[in-house]
């Protein structure tokens, strides 16, 4: 559904320091330095996948986004969606996808969003009956209720977001790219969005791209990611494999009937925290029943569970240190069913 | 895009146009009060004329052009240069890229459907201005109120065009709304907005031949009030769909290459 072979994105962009003096200087002398957005990725996503992009701030993923769909010229490099080129979009290839930034909208800010629907409508050429059908349907999964009938600016961060994905699937696109379509919203808005994306994907079949820096989204929409830095593709395949790669070690949480001693937890692992009646030890996944068997037998454990690290301190550590090795365009392009290479 | 698209989906982008325009009331009325400028010179000009005429215009004369020029530059008018360069420095602009329609189409339709509210505008101007020089000085030629129609099509596509050329301009330098000002100069000077082209010395008469501006305003102001006859007005036409043809070619031009320049800013 997704090719890219060897995309580049440079821009030029022009640096002045700061001061009086050097905008003078700028009037007469500019100074531009290239900057590789992104720096030759090649990735191939399948019909239907949930994948995550993932990459510390410009790192390029919305850059990629953007060329996927045509909103950018690609500086070099091959780039296929469902077989169009997206720069030339095509209002058969525009027909079939959407973008969906988290920070900009589409709707029409004096105007009701049930407007907005309108004009979609007519630009998408839905016919009538599979508008009234998909309005019903969204409507629903949604809870937009009367919200479609109040003024865009009206409307709160949450609310608003909710129509702009109503907005974007008025004509069902096959492939959604999705940039932090979750960014700002309370915890429970981000359940409601994340909910309704997948049943999206699952009831249409649809191909999903999703960016976000909430680690949640990403577990629970995207079970492949891409991980992209300074341009450069890190790692692309399974989300589970990935963790394990990061953080081999699982975490040992223990409900006590009584607060006990640092000591006592140290001889079962690394503490990562001990707060009064909660102990959570981080423990190799292989040493995880032998730690579990002796905190039943040596502590006073009410309760425990075993889980991964979270998911956002994998991908702190991840972006912060050099876990994985950069793959170059010749060894990651044949990772459409979600095979991991590139790991160091 | 095709015609047939084209003509399926502008009355949608027309309603929405219109519903926007009306959307902040207050906001219309400052508006409608912005662009009293011929109505001033109205005044200032039959003034003038007061004590004797001014080349050919005696007061009723300078009252005719005024009010032509009212209605001409009401139903000429857009915006499309200020929209695009907020969009282009914003990167909204790329919302509009991500439609099956082409953006000029969608500019072109928010601009021309603010024209009812400017015809509230203009039509009370009409009935009172020929209320106030009576038909005679209005032309009775049925083949000029042709030319008329034609006129102000190609009025509105000069000014429509020369703002998406300069909104263009935006993709490659980021912002041109300066350019936008430039325009505006020499569009006041040279248009006959302010002054009829005719009392201009010979030399400026001649340069102003030369520009577009005469073709946004004063040529279809000079049919309106029987200042040209039929030959010259198809002359002039002539030039005037020229003009708009250049100005099409150019925005072809700078589209297409800006496009490979957008940034798409933001997000």
């Amino acid at each position: 559904m997704i090719l890219v072979h060897g995309l580049r994105k440079y821009y030029q962009v022009h640096k002045r320091p700061p001061g009086l003096k050097a905008a003078f200087r700028s009037l007469l002398h500019r100074t531009y330095t290239t900057v590789k957005a992104v720096d030759g990725i090649s990735f191939e996503i399948g019909p239907g996948e949930r994948v995550g992009f993932l990459g510390p701030n410009g790192a390029g993923k919305t850059t990629t986004l953007k060329v996927l769909s045509g909103l950018l010229h690609p500086s070099e490099g091959d780039v296929k969606v469902d077989g169009h080129v997206p720069k030339r979009r095509e209002d058969v290839y525009l027909k079939k996808i959407m973008l969906v930034m988290g920070q900009k909208q589409q709707l029409l800010w004096d105007l009701p969003p049930a407007e907005t629907f309108e004009m979609n409508r007519a630009i998408y050429e839905v016919p009538r009956e599979q508008y009234r059908a998909t309005l019903k349907e969204l409507t629903e999964l949604l809870g937009l209720g009367d919200l479609i009938d109040k003024p865009t600016r009206q409307l709160s961060l949450g609310e608003r977001m909710k129509c702009e994905l109503a907005a974007a699937l008025i004509h069902r696109p096959k492939v959604l790219f999705l940039d932090e379509p979750t960014i700002g919203l309370d915890v429970s808005m981000q359940a409601v969005i994340r909910t309704f994306i997948k049943q999206y994907n699952e009831r249409y079949g649809a191909t999903l791209m999703l960016t976000s820096h909430y680690m949640d989204d990403v577990a629970a929409l995207c079970p492949r990611v891409i991980v992209i830095d300074k341009g450069q593709l890190s790692y692309d395949g399974l989300l589970d494999d990935l963790v394990r790669r990061i953080r081999p070690e699982k975490r040992v949480v223990l409900y006590l009937n009584e607060a006990v001693d640092k000591s006592a937890l140290l001889t079962l692992g690394k503490v990562v925290s001990n707060d009064h009646a909660m102990a959570v030890l981080q423990v190799p996944q292989d040493a995880v029943s032998a730690t579990v068997s002796r905190a039943l037998a040596h502590l006073p454990v009410k309760d425990l569970t075993v889980e991964n690290p979270p998911l956002e301190e994998v991908m702190s550590e991840l972006f912060a240190g050099n876990h994985l090795a950069p793959t170059t365009p010749e060894t990651n392009g044949k990772t459409g069913n979600g095979v991991q290479i590139g790991v160091a | 895009m095709s015609p047939g698209k084209a003509a399926r989906v502008l009355p949608t982008l027309l309603k929405v146009g219109f519903l926007e325009a009306v959307a902040y009331r207050a906001e219309l009325l400052v508006w409608v009060l912005s662009t009293t400028m011929p109505l001033i010179m109205l005044a200032l000009w039959s003034a003038v004329a007061r004590e004797a005429p001014v080349g050919r215009f005696g007061q009723a004369d300078f009252v005719a052009y005024f009010l032509a020029t009212f209605i001409v530059r009401q139903l000429t008018g857009a915006w499309v240069a200020w929209q695009m360069n907020f969009e282009v420095r914003q990167g909204t602009l790329g919302m509009r890229l991500l439609r099956p329609i082409h953006p000029f189409l969608s500019y072109a339709a928010e601009n021309v459907a603010a024209l009812p509210m400017r015809l509230i505008v203009a039509v009370p101007v009409a009935v009172v201005g020929l209320l106030l020089v009576g038909w005679g000085r209005i032309t009775h030629d049925p083949a000029l109120w042709g030319i008329w129609c034609m006129a102000m099509l190609g009025g509105w596509l000069i000014t429509f065009l020369a703002n998406l050329l300069i909104g263009c301009l935006a993709l490659y330098i980021d912002s041109s709304e300066k350019f936008m000002g430039i325009w505006l100069a020499l569009f006041f000077v040279f248009s006959g907005y302010m002054v009829p082209i005719e009392l201009f010395p010979h030399g400026i008469r001649t340069i102003a031949g030369w520009l577009p501006f005469q073709y946004q305003i004063g040529f279809p102001v000079e049919l309106m009030t029987s200042a040209i006859g039929r030959g010259q007005a198809l002359s002039m036409l002539a030039r005037q769909w020229g003009w708009v043809a250049m100005f099409a070619g150019f925005v072809t031009l700078l589209w297409r290459g800006g496009l490979r320049r957008f940034a798409a800013y933001g997000g």
